[in-house]
C-alpha cells in the first residue's frame, strides 16, 4: 500500500441551515477543501460522499453537479454515524491501492431539529411497535446503558459522566466551527433535564446540520502540490463491524469493535496510545466518551473515572493531559451524522499541521492525532494521522 | 389489506404476542433458537445460521426461563409521543445464555436513579402485559419484567 496524505480540508460551522440543501452544504465544504489543497475539481479522480438520511438520493453526484461534473467515479456511502469516516476511508483506499492519485471525501448531513433517533419496530400496525413496551432502543437508552455497564463494573459515578460534558463545553468555546459554544458547570449538567439515565440533556449530543471535506493524495502529488506546507499522513485507516458478543443483539456492544479497531490501528501505525497527541472520539453521549477512554487505551480498564478526576481528556492549556475532543466533541460541536467522521479527521489534522483553523485551541507540539467514530448497528472507524 | 381484514374479522378477537418468540400458551413464556454446534441462543425463530460460529441448519427451539437477572438499565424520561415516561428499560440475562430487553415494571424509577446499584443483578420474573389493541381488535401482549416475588 502507498503512503497517503491529506492535502486539504474544509468544513462549515455546524448548526442549522434550514434554507440550504444537503448538496449545497456538501459543496461548501468541498470547495473549501479544494481551495485549501490548492487543486481544482478537474484534478480530483474519485469522489466519496457520505450522507445517511438521503443515502438513496445520489448526494455525491448532486454535489458534483454544483461544483464540477467531471465524470469521475462517485461512491455514495451510508454507514450510520461512521458514514463520513467510511467515505474518507474509501477515498484513502483508492489512493493507497495505487489506482488514483487525488481523491476527495465529503461528509454531509441535514437533520434540522429532528428528535430522538433509534427505537421503532411494529411494522404496519403501530399496535405491535416495541418502543416503550419492550424497553427502549432509542440512542439515549443504548448509550446510557453502556455507561451503566461501566458503573456496574467499576462504581463510576454520575459526576464522572457529567465532568465530560463540562470539559467538552469548555473546549467548544474556542472552536468557531462548533454548534454550541456555551460553558456549563457541573451543577448545570447534573441538574439538567434527565433524558435517559444517567445522561442529562447536556450529556447528549444535539441534532444539526453540517459538512466537512478532505482531499487525499499520493506522495508524488503531495510533492507537486504541498509547496512545503506541513501535511498529515494517514498512518492507519481501520474499519470494524460488531463481532459476536454475549449481549450485542440485545444491547449493542460499542466497546468490543472499538477495541479491535484501536488494536489494529496502533499495530498498523507502529505506535501506542502513549504516542497519541490528541483524540477526537465519538462522544454522542457523555457515557460513550467515558467507556471509549478505556476502549482506545487512553487509560487502563476501570481507570476512566480516575483519568477524568486527574484532568485526563482536558486540553493541556487548561491543565489537562491526553486531550480528547478539544473541538467540543459531538456534545458541543454537534453531530450531523454523515459529516461527523470527516469533521473529526479535519480537527486532528488541523492540530498536527498547526492549521490556523485550530489556532485558538491548538494542542502544542501535536504529532499524532486519532479520530474515532462509532455507527450504531455497528461500524467503527479509527484513523491515525501523523506528521 | 381490506380483504385480509374481512377474512380475519370473522374470527373472534383474542390475544396476540407482540413478537413471535413470545408464546402465550399454555402459559406465557419465551422461546429461543439454540445452535447445535456452539450453544449460542437467539431470540429469532427463523434463524438460518449462527452468528457466533457460522453453523447452518442446526437450530432447535428451546423454552426460556421466566426468571432472570438485570444486567443494566436506564430510566427513560423522553420518548416518542404516546409513551408514558419515566419508565425503566432493562437488559435481563436469562439462564439459557441469552439476554432480553424490556420494561422493568412495579419498581420506582426515581428510587432506582437514587441508588442504581440495587438494580444490578436484581432477580426478576416475566409478566405478560396487554399493551395495545391491534386493528383486528386483538389484545397485544408484551413480555415485561418485575422484581421477583419469590
Amino acid at each position: 500500500m502507498r503512503n497517503v496524505y491529506v492535502l486539504g480540508t474544509g468544513m462549515i460551522k455546524f448548526g442549522r441551515y434550514p434554507d440550504k440543501s444537503v448538496p449545497e452544504l456538501g459543496s461548501e465544504a468541498a470547495l473549501s477543501a479544494l481551495k485549501d489543497a490548492g487543486v481544482t475539481i478537474q484534478d480530483v479522480e474519485l469522489f466519496a460522499s457520505g450522507n445517511l438520511f438521503q443515502s438513496n438520493a445520489m448526494i455525491g453526484q448532486r454535489i458534483l453537479q454544483q461544483i464540477g461534473q467531471t465524470g469521475i467515479p462517485v461512491i455514495n456511502v451510508s454507514n450510520a454515524c461512521a458514514t463520513g469516516s467510511t467515505a474518507f476511508r474509501e477515498a484513502y483506499m483508492a489512493v493507497a491501492s495505487g489506482m488514483y492519485d487525488i481523491t476527495m471525501a465529503v461528509g454531509v448531513e441535514q437533520m434540522g431539529k429532528q428528535g430522538l433517533l433509534g427505537g421503532g419496530g411494529g411494522g404496519a400496525d403501530p399496535a405491535y411497535a416495541t418502543e416503550g413496551r419492550l424497553g427502549s432502543g432509542l440512542m439515549p437508552a443504548v448509550f446510557g446503558q453502556a455507561g451503566m455497564e461501566h458503573m456496574r463494573k467499576y462504581g463510576t459515578t454520575l459526576e464522572h459522566f457529567a465532568k465530560i460534558s463540562v470539559k467538552s463545553h469548555k473546549h467548544a468555546t474556542k472552536n468557531p466551527f462548533s454548534q454550541y459554544r456555551n460553558e456549563v458547570t457541573l451543577e448545570d449538567v447534573l441538574n439538567a433535564r434527565m433524558v435517559a439515565f444517567p445522561n442529562t440533556l447536556y450529556m447528549c449530543c444535539p441534532t444539526g446540520d453540517g459538512a466537512a471535506a478532505a482531499i487525499l493524495v499520493s506522495e508524488d502529488k503531495l510533492k507537486q502540490y504541498a509547496n512545503g506546507r506541513k501535511r498529515a499522513r494517514v498512518a492507519a485507516s481501520i474499519l470494524t463491524s460488531d463481532p459476536y458478543t454475549e449481549r450485542d443483539l440485545t444491547l449493542p456492544d460499542v466497546s468490543t469493535l472499538t477495541r479491535r479497531a484501536a488494536k489494529k490501528a496502533y499495530e498498523t501505525a507502529g505506535i501506542g496510545p502513549q504516542d497519541v497527541s490528541l483524540t477526537e472520539l465519538h462522544d454522542c453521549f457523555a457515557t460513550a466518551e467515558l467507556v471509549h477512554y478505556e476502549n482506545l487505551g487512553l487509560c487502563g480498564d476501570g481507570e476512566a473515572g480516575k483519568f477524568i478526576d486527574q484532568g485526563g481528556g482536558m486540553h493541556p492549556g487548561l491543565g489537562g493531559k491526553s486531550p480528547v475532543n478539544v473541538s467540543g466533541g459531538l456534545l458541543s460541536k454537534g453531530h450531523p451524522l454523515g459529516a461527523t467522521g470527516v469533521a473529526n479527521i479535519c480537527e486532528v489534522v488541523w492540530h498536527i499541521t498547526e492549521d490556523d483553523r485550530a489556532k485558538e485551541r491548538l494542542v502544542p507540539n501535536a504529532k499524532v492525532g486519532m479520530a474515532h467514530v462509532i455507527g450504531l448497528g455497528s461500524a467503527c472507524t479509527i484513523h491515525l494521522l501523523t506528521v | 389489506m381490506a380483504e385480509q381484514s374481512k377474512a380475519e374479522s370473522t374470527e373472534q378477537p383474542g390475544k396476540r404476542p407482540i413478537l413471535p418468540f413470545l408464546k402465550l400458551e399454555p402459559t406465557p413464556h419465551l422461546v429461543g433458537s439454540k445452535c447445535g454446534k456452539c450453544g449460542a441462543v437467539y431470540l429469532d425463530l427463523k434463524r438460518m445460521a449462527c452468528s457466533k460460529c457460522g453453523a447452518t441448519n442446526q437450530f432447535t427451539q428451546i423454552p426460556l426461563s421466566n426468571k432472570g437477572n438485570v444486567w443494566v438499565f436506564s430510566v427513560i424520561h423522553q420518548s416518542f409521543p404516546g409513551i408514558k415516561t419515566p419508565y425503566v428499560t432493562a437488559i435481563v440475562d436469562l439462564p439459557e445464555g441469552v439476554s432480553v430487553k424490556s420494561n422493568l415494571v412495579d419498581i420506582d424509577p426515581e428510587e432506582l436513579q437514587k441508588n442504581p446499584q440495587q438494580a444490578f443483578g436484581m432477580p426478576v420474573e416475566m409478566v405478560a402485559n396487554v399493551v395495545s389493541k391491534d386493528r383486528q381488535g386483538n389484545e397485544v401482549v408484551a413480555f415485561q419484567y418485575r422484581p421477583s416475588k419469590n
